[in-house]
């Protein structure tokens, strides 16, 4: 006997159940399918490729007019299902026509997600989810500018749909890359890469605050840092909520979509749900793999025949030409999981497996999806890899094969990479040395002069004789920057700069980093690299520095701050020293002590009182005296020829001098200075990374001195007879370290590799370079010279770090 | 079923930063990560670890600020050598907000 059907949505998931039903019992039903869109089943995720005029609409259509009518199904497109009465077992249509039923079936799809900023019910402002979406988004052309939110995979199939038509389109994303939920930084890194070659500006972690219009039409989006981005059209892709609105109204059990049980029924057992507004099992679902196999089974269902809904693993795919990404499983990081990560750099490749006992239960890739399906196979199936882990990042091909070359870094820079930068040695000149006989080191050193001079390219040069000689060259042992890499401190500074690396997932991606996101060792190196290689550029990053340098204070082993303000030479005044006790006195410090390095130190200052104290201090004067900083700390005096009857010359003026000039700047480890008036030394310039002593006829520079867990004493550098070249030479030594040492050497460290006479070489017999190297020093310092404590306690600079996010201990107390 | 509290947007907290929740029993640190996960764990491991808010994250991970632990922040166990567990708390995230366990608040064993 047959029975009547009423479907509500003429989408995917029902499209399925549908052709399944009558493709099984074609005389079971009689079935009415109603669409709130103007037309029958069409295949929504080829929306995209309609977008970027690679289909036609025509093209994706899955059930034409006549395949409706040769199944005698009542099509009612362009009509909304208004309410259905459970009692009496009929729908009601938008215009009152009642419908009885014997099974009804949900399929109402979901509802993007519009964020309820103030105007974001302007005229323009567009989600994307159906045709009308997608026809308004064709119509734009290259005169119109368009702002797409969200850079997941709807957001950047749309802009990059947009971007083929020629259109000036911008994505802003709330995240810190693209696609977050997918991908890790890394290959978020390259997708934007990606993006950005086909001319769309992205922009991660930007807030959008609120839509602006004119005379009803939106004009322009302006984020919370008040930035506006004009626009002629606006696309929110930022997620999608169940369609549950009808199924609540009529008293089904409701969650966050409707609940259904194995065999798709709701919690009417006449009424099935199937698609994107069902809730099975806590899961709810945004793409098309497992709403098929709930459609088979909703089919089955209505056929009283036995069959159960199983969750699986869903693989995703961006559909946009020229990016190549796939993702399937669960890729968070966790105790007993690990990673397995390729890089191949030259060739934009990215893939990363997440194992567990074994298996595979998650990958990433990107620039070579080919070998997909063979993962994800292996995902749903389990597999034991155990055998295979060597090979298994390499695919299937690879299997039984050899691994690849780790030097894969190095040799894909281009014959004119410059190698040794002391000599301007380029890679294609070591290559020629090898291959003229220099087989060794040393033959290279001898012939080429590469790594000659500072030696800090050693590394590099060794592994450019590995990739020309092969198996004929062993590998010496060396230092890496830490486990993620097999590159050493000097290679992937070197490597920075030649490849014009400017942010640390760039470095990781570039460099072939073997973990997903660092680690604490390499992090705060490679930011201290980034920011040395490209001054006045936004490489810094603070989520990558320690602590003390994060929030400008010094951490003390209870949680609590000590602040220490600048003393330029260490000279003060009785109002900087009445600011100080009143500070005190207003915080409560519990510790007021002098330092070593002549400055007064405030100890046990809770984290959310700095900003405040700072604000004080600045307004009597006084900046950040930077005691936390891998960079710049304190230039000591003693009172020279102002004051003692020994001195030779103003050592107070010139510490002064110095430390105006060098405050601010960061370097691969602290670096304390001293000028003493006369060789009784006083201010204790003989221990210091660099230290001046005055005598009658000038200033004796001396370097490399340490009074630490070592004790050095600093050797002397150069004699100057002025001031002024004493300073130069000061900034022109600190320079040279700061470029050349390795992240957490002191100077005496770095001194002790490089040699003495080879700094000599630098700044003091090559004139022209002792200047170039000053000059530097000043362009750096001309961004590097901020008082981190003013932009904190003035301009409310990350005040995030400063104030709790929220505070139950009142509550509690009451 | 759990009962949640409102602690804040979730761009409140930057990416691959930290922020404290105030408890009369002690800190609570949320962390959002660079793959945009949030986690809620005790700010200290009591005279081991401490303040996490304040260390450097790398993936799902952070690393202790005074003596370099690192913790898994979904488990909250030690990574390596180093043996601790600082304590978790369940936090969702729904429509653009942060919600933590009552339990958390309370810090009860989140069992009902
Ligand atoms: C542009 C785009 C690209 C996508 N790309 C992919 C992809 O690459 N891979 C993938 O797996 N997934 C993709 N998806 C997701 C996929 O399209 C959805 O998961 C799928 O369409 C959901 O199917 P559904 O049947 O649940 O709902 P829908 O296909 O949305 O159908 C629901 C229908 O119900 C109608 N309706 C709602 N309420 C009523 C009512 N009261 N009365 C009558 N009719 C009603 C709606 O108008 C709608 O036509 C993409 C989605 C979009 C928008
Ligand atoms: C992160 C760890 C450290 C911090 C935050 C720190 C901080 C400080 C501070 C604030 C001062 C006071 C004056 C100044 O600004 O120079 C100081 C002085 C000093 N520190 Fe440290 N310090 C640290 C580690 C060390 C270590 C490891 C050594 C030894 C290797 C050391 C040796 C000294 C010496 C010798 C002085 C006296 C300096 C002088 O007289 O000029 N410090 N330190
Ligand atoms: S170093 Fe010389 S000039 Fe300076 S205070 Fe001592 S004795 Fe006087």
């Amino acid at each position: 006997m047959t029975q009547k059907i009423i479907i509500i949505g003429a989408g995917m998931a029902t499209g399925r159940a549908l052709e399944q039903l009558i493709e099984t019992d074609p005389d079971a039903y009689d079935v009415t399918l109603f669409n709130a869109e103007p037309r029958g089943n069409y295949n929504r995720i080829m929306l995209s490729p309609v977008l970027s005029g690679d289909k036609t609409y025509a093209e994706i259509v899955t059930h034409s007019a006549e395949w409706y009518e040769e199944n005698g199904v009542t099509c009612r497109f362009g009509e909304r299902v208004a309410s259905v009465d459970r009692a009496r077992k009929v729908v009601v249509a938008e215009n009152g026509d009642e419908l009885p039923y014997d099974k009804l079936m949900f399929g109402t799809g979901s509802n993007p997600f519009i964020i309820p900023m103030p105007g974001h019910d302007l005229d323009g402002v567009i989600a994307y989810r159906d045709l009308e979406d997608t026809e308004l988004m064709m119509s734009m052309d290259d005169s119109n500018k368009v702002v797409v939110i969200g850079g997941g995979l709807l957001g950047l199939e749309a802009a990059a749909g947009m971007a083929a038509r020629g259109v000036d389109v911008t994505v802003v994303h709330i995240m810190g890359h693209l696609m977050e939920r997918q991908l890790d930084e890394a290959a978020g890194y390259l997708l934007r890469k990606a993006l950005v070659d086909k001319g769309i500006t992205v922009r991660c972690q930007a807030n959008s605050k609120q839509i602006l219009g004119e005379n009803g039409k939106v004009r322009a989006l302006q984020l919370d840092d008040g930035t506006e981005l004009p626009c002629d059209l606006l696309v929110m892709a930022v997620g999608i909520r169940p369609n549950v609105k009808l199924a609540q109204d009529i008293g089904l059990a409701v969650g966050k979509g409707i609940h259904v049980d194995d065999q798709m029924l709701t919690s009417d057992p006449d009424i099935l749900a199937v698609g994107e507004c069902v809730e099975h099992d806590g899961a709810i679902f945004g793409l098309v793999a497992p709403l098929y196999d709930q459609a088979k089974v909703a089919a089955k269902t209505l056929l009283d025949e036995p069959a159960t809904f199983v969750q699986k693993e869903i693989s995703t795919k961006l559909k946009v030409t020229g990016c190549d990404l796939f993702s399937a499983g669960d890729f968070a990081e966790g105790e007993d999981r690990e990673d397995i990560v390729f890089r191949d750099p030259a060739r934009g490749v990215y893939r990363r497996l997440v194992l567990q006992d074994n298996k595979i239960i998650g990958a990433v890739m990107y620039g070579d999806t080919a070998d997909s399906n063979w993962f994800f196979g292996m995902i749903k199936d389990g597999t034991d890899i155990a055998e295979m882990r060597e090979t298994l990042i390499f695919g299937p091909a690879y299997q039984g094969g050899t691994p690849m070359d780790p030097l894969a870094a190095v040799a894909a820079l281009p014959d004119d990479a410059e190698i040794c930068g002391c000599n301007g040695i380029s890679k294609g000149q070591i290559v020629a040395a090898i291959n003229a006989g220099a087989d060794t080191l040393d033959a290279v050193k001898a012939t080429s002069k590469a790594g000659s001079s500072c030696g800090s390219c050693v590394g590099l040069v060794t592994q450019v004789l590995g990739i020309t000689l092969g198996d004929d060259f062993k590998m010496p042992e060396k230092e890496t920057v830490c486990k993620c890499t097999d590159l050493s401190h000097d290679d992937v500074r070197k490597l920075i700069v030649a490849k014009s690396l400017k942010s640390i997932p760039q470095v990781m991606q570039e460099l072939d980093w073997n973990s997903p996101g660092g680690c604490h060792v390499c992090r705060p190196a490679l930011n201290y690299y980034l920011v040395c290689a490209w001054p006045g550029e936004e490489v810094d990053d603070g989520k990558s520095r320690f602590i003390n340098e994060r929030v400008h204070a010094n951490i003390q082993k209870d949680g609590t701050y000590s602040v220490v303000p600048r003393m330029l030479g260490g000279i003060t005044t009785p109002d900087e020293l009445r600011a100080i006790a009143d500070a005190a006195d207003k915080f409560n410090v519990p510790t007021v002590k002098v330092t070593g390095g002549q400055r007064i130190d405030l100890l046990g200052i809770k984290k959310e009182d700095l900003p405040a104290i700072w604000y004080d201090l600045g307004e009597a004067g006084m900046i950040s005296g930077q005691a936390y900083a891998k960079g710049l700390r304190t230039v000591k005096t003693c009172v020279g020829s102002d004051h003692c009857r020994f001195g030779t010359q103003d050592s107070t003026g010139l510490g002064i001098k110095i430390e105006s000039e060098m405050w601010g700047a960061w370097s691969p480890h602290k670096f304390k200075l001293a000028v003493s008036g006369c060789p009784r030394n006083c201010a204790e310039s003989t221990c210091k990374d660099l230290g001046i002593i005055c005598v009658d006829s000038g200033y004796q520079i001396l370097v490399g001195g340490a009074a630490g867990l070592d004790l050095l004493e600093a050797e002397l550098l150069v004699t100057v007879a002025t001031e002024q070249e004493a300073i130069d030479v000061s900034c022109a030594f600190y320079q040279l370290y700061r470029e050349g040492a390795q992240y957490l050497h002191r100077p005496y460290k770095w001194i002790a590799k490089v040699g003495l006479d080879w700094v000599k070489e630098q700044v003091v017999e090559d004139l022209e370079n002792r200047a170039a190297l000053a000059e530097r020093f000043r362009y750096s310092q001309k961004f590097y010279q901020v008082d981190p404590w003013a932009e904190r306690a003035r301009k409310g600079v990350d005040s995030h770090e400063f104030t709790p996010l929220a505070d139950f201990t009142k509550v509690a107390a009451e | 079923m759990t009962d949640f509290i409102d602690i804040g947007s979730i761009t409140d907290i930057p990416v691959q930063g930290a922020r404290l929740v105030r408890t009369a029993q002690g800190d609570i640190a949320i962390f959002r990560t660079a793959s945009g996960n949030y986690y809620a764990v005790d700010d200290y491991l009591e005279d081991k670890a401490g303040p996490l808010s304040n260390g450097i994250q790398h993936g799902e991970m952070v690393t202790d600020p005074m003596r370099n632990w690192v913790f898994d922040l979904a488990t909250g166990e030690a990574q390596g050598a180093d043996e601790g567990r600082v304590t978790t708390y369940v936090l969702k995230i729904e429509d653009g907000r942060i919600l933590l366990s009552n339990a958390a608040i309370a810090n009860q064993v989140a069992a009902e």
